[in-house]
């Protein structure tokens, strides 16, 4: 195979040992993660399942109150025992999934968007343009977040299109910050100042040459903050503030056991357990994938 | 191939042609916290279509400066295009709006990068960064700028183009990065192409290579070329002609044979005599040019060699020597006392007996040495 190549090839360049590099980079998936992070991916994507289909799983209904059956401890027919007022813990963790997922995938998603758009733009033109985008997210992480929070979501209604905007635009900063931190360094790298040489304009050289240097990290912090923004959501549930009962979420079920916990420890720590599951995993598949783009980028 | 191109390019069409280029006492300068650094400083140069031209300076002689103020590339925030004039087929570009020179960049003028690890983005395939300039700036189509693509990577020298059209940079060598980035340079057939240090990122043997490639396509195109090192061995046999940048500023320009042959001044004198040779024996010590080059912010007065130079007499301290015609055609020296005449071995003299130079540098004889 490598003979007829590399006599090929002798009369103009020697073939160089490129190969090496790909090779590094077609290992199986499998090997280079490790088994850690393939139980993260498993119990994100069993979450993810939960919160899609979790009216057609056979859990039970989550908002029927029995209140013979309160306070049980976990058996065969309640999996994870039942609440203070008698409902199937494991069926509100199921369907509870759907509130934490939806939040946090709707508010990543907003506040990526923006943020991440905001501060590609400002970090490329520069100019006042910069200056003012800047000032208005410094005012915005300046303001203490729970309490702008508070006041937004009383302001804006309690459904879960509302919590999950709200928390999408205060972690605008957040993205706008990081996104224009990383357009700054691209848009000096030499790659871009070859691509106006060739012509690009300007709007060219932001979508195609700056823009997807910039998604990379932005997603990879995107993933770790969507573990905090489930904690934010979680926070805004005990305070009594995120979705409405008898709607399941995670945070309150929390709040709620919170009044049996000398007796019944069960009812708040299963919901704290799967939370913390669900953040630990984010974090790890986050932390694991940006370790893979920083060494990508290293090796260019 | 040489004695067969040449006489087409030169003798044929260029009498009645204005050049192709014309830089006229380029000054290019950047801000600082320090004050003006005055990177090019009164430069003027001009190149016939077909025509290679080499320019050879030190680290931070402005020769980079240069070749990115004749792109009109130059940083917008602290670049300040101080004077001069700078010519494509007569038309003046230094100040040219953007948006009119993007219908130069890429289809008139071109350029290569010193290090291709940086000069290609690393997320897009290379095939993807090739066929977008076809299809923006040409206009082809999806298949016409792919079948292209594969055209030129082949005439690059790419083993396999087929299977290199859809892979990352991170997975090419730096020899294949640099032959993706000649091929991206020679998508839109520039009238002119400049090279900017193209091979000192890459290791000796690949440095060959690409220099015979790029002289090879031009050659084949006949596209103005100027080649920008601090390399002798780079330029020698591949240009036409040479200029020898210090400073900021011209001090010899000559064909490029020449140049080896009967440099005049000290400096371009000084570097020949600091390339080390293979017939030297072992251990020979290499003879460096003493101390630094000048601080651009503040060049000395006179000329700006003088404080390293083996022949700097008073005078150097106090006039600003101009560029001279030397006997030879094409041939010009910017010295009072150049190296080959009496009154550069009058000058030499002088000091070796003094035991130092007009600006106070000490030298002795032994280093003196014969022409090499």
């Amino acid at each position: 195979m490598a003979q007829p190549e590399s006599a090929a090839v002798t009369a103009e360049p020697r073939a160089e040992p490129g190969s090496g590099a790909g090779e590094r980079h077609q290992r199986p998936g499998a090997a280079r993660y490790g088994i850690v992070f393939w139980l993260a991916v498993a119990w994100l994507v069993i979450i993810g399942c939960c919160a899609a289909f979790a009216q057609w799983l056979p859990v039970g209904d989550p908002e029927e109150i029995n209140v013979r059956d309160m306070l049980l401890a976990p058996s065969a027919e309640h999996l994870l025992g039942t609440d203070g007022t008698g409902r199937d813990v494991f069926a509100r963790l199921v369907h509870g999934a759907r509130v934490s997922v939806v939040v946090s995938l709707a508010a990543v998603a907003f506040g990526m968007l923006v943020g991440g758009t905001l501060g590609i733009m400002a970090g490329f033109f520069r100019g006042r343009f910069e200056t003012v985008v800047m000032a208005v997210v410094d005012v915005i992480l300046a303001f203490p977040g729970l309490v702008l929070l508070l006041a937004l979501v009383a302001y804006v209604g309690q459904s879960l299109t509302a919590i999950a905007l709200v928390i999408g635009f205060l972690s605008i900063p957040i993205y706008a910050r990081v996104a224009r931190a990383n357009t700054l360094s691209v848009a000096e790298r030499e790659f871009v100042l070859a691509a106006r040489a060739m012509g690009a304009k300007r709007r060219r050289l932001l979508v195609s040459e700056v823009a997807p240097n910039v998604v990379l990290p932005l997603l990879a912090y995107a993933l770790v903050a969507t573990g905090v923004i489930i904690i934010l959501e979680g926070s805004l549930a005990f305070l009594g503030l995120s979705v409405q009962p008898p709607t399941p979420t995670w945070g309150s079920m929390i709040a709620e056991g919170k009044r049996h916990l000398d007796t019944d420890p069960h009812v708040a720590a299963f919901p704290a357990v799967v939370m913390f599951l669900t953040v630990l995993s984010l974090n790890l598949v986050g932390d694991r994938l940006r370790n893979r783009f920083d060494v990508r980028e290293a090796n260019v | 191939m040489r004695e067969l191109a040449e006489p087409t390019a030169t003798d044929g069409d260029t009498p009645q042609q204005p050049p192709l280029l014309v830089a006229d006492d380029v000054r290019t300068y950047f801000r600082s916290a320090r004050g003006l650094v005055r990177a090019v400083d009164g430069i003027s140069l001009s190149l016939q279509r077909g025509r290679t031209l080499g320019i050879v300076g030190e680290s931070g002689s402005g020769k980079s400066v240069l070749a990115r103020s004749i792109m009109n590339i130059l940083p917008q925030r602290s670049a300040i295009r101080a004077g001069g004039e700078i010519r494509i087929e007569g038309r003046e570009i230094r100040n040219l709006p953007r948006s009119e020179m993007r219908k130069l960049w890429g289809l008139e003028l071109a350029i290569v990068f010193q290090d291709p690890m940086t000069s290609l983005n690393p997320v897009i395939r290379v095939g993807d960064q090739l066929t977008e300039s076809l299809r923006l700036r040409l206009g082809m189509r999806r298949g016409d700028a792919a079948d292209r693509a594969l055209e030129l990577f082949r005439s690059v020298g790419i083993p396999a183009p087929q299977r290199r059209l859809r892979e990352y940079p991170h997975q090419l060598s730096g020899g294949m990065r640099q032959r993706v980035t000649i091929a991206i340079a020679l998508a839109c057939e520039p009238k002119l192409l400049l090279a900017d240090e193209p091979t000192t990122a890459l290791d000796v043997t690949v440095q060959r290579q690409i220099l015979d490639l790029l002289v090879a396509r031009q050659r084949e195109r006949q596209m103005a070329t100027i080649l920008v090192t601090h390399d002798f061995g780079v330029v020698a046999g591949r240009v036409d002609d040479t200029v020898v940048m210090y400073a900021g500023r011209a001090m010899e320009r000559a064909p490029t044979a020449l140049l080896f042959t009967a440099a005049r001044h000290p400096y371009t004198d000084a570097l020949l005599r600091s390339i080390p040779r293979l017939r030297n024996r072992p251990h020979t010590r290499l003879q460096a040019i003493s101390g630094r080059p000048p601080d651009l912010v503040d060049p000395p007065v006179g000329c700006r060699f003088a404080p390293r130079c083996r022949h700097a007499q008073p005078r150097c301290l106090t006039d600003d020597p101009p560029l001279v015609p030397a006997e030879a055609p094409g041939h010009e020296y910017a010295c009072f006392y150049p190296v080959g005449t009496d009154e550069g071995a009058g000058a030499l003299e002088r000091n070796l007996r003094a035991g130092q130079t007009a600006a106070g540098m000490p030298i002795t004889p032994d280093a003196a040495g014969g022409r090499p």
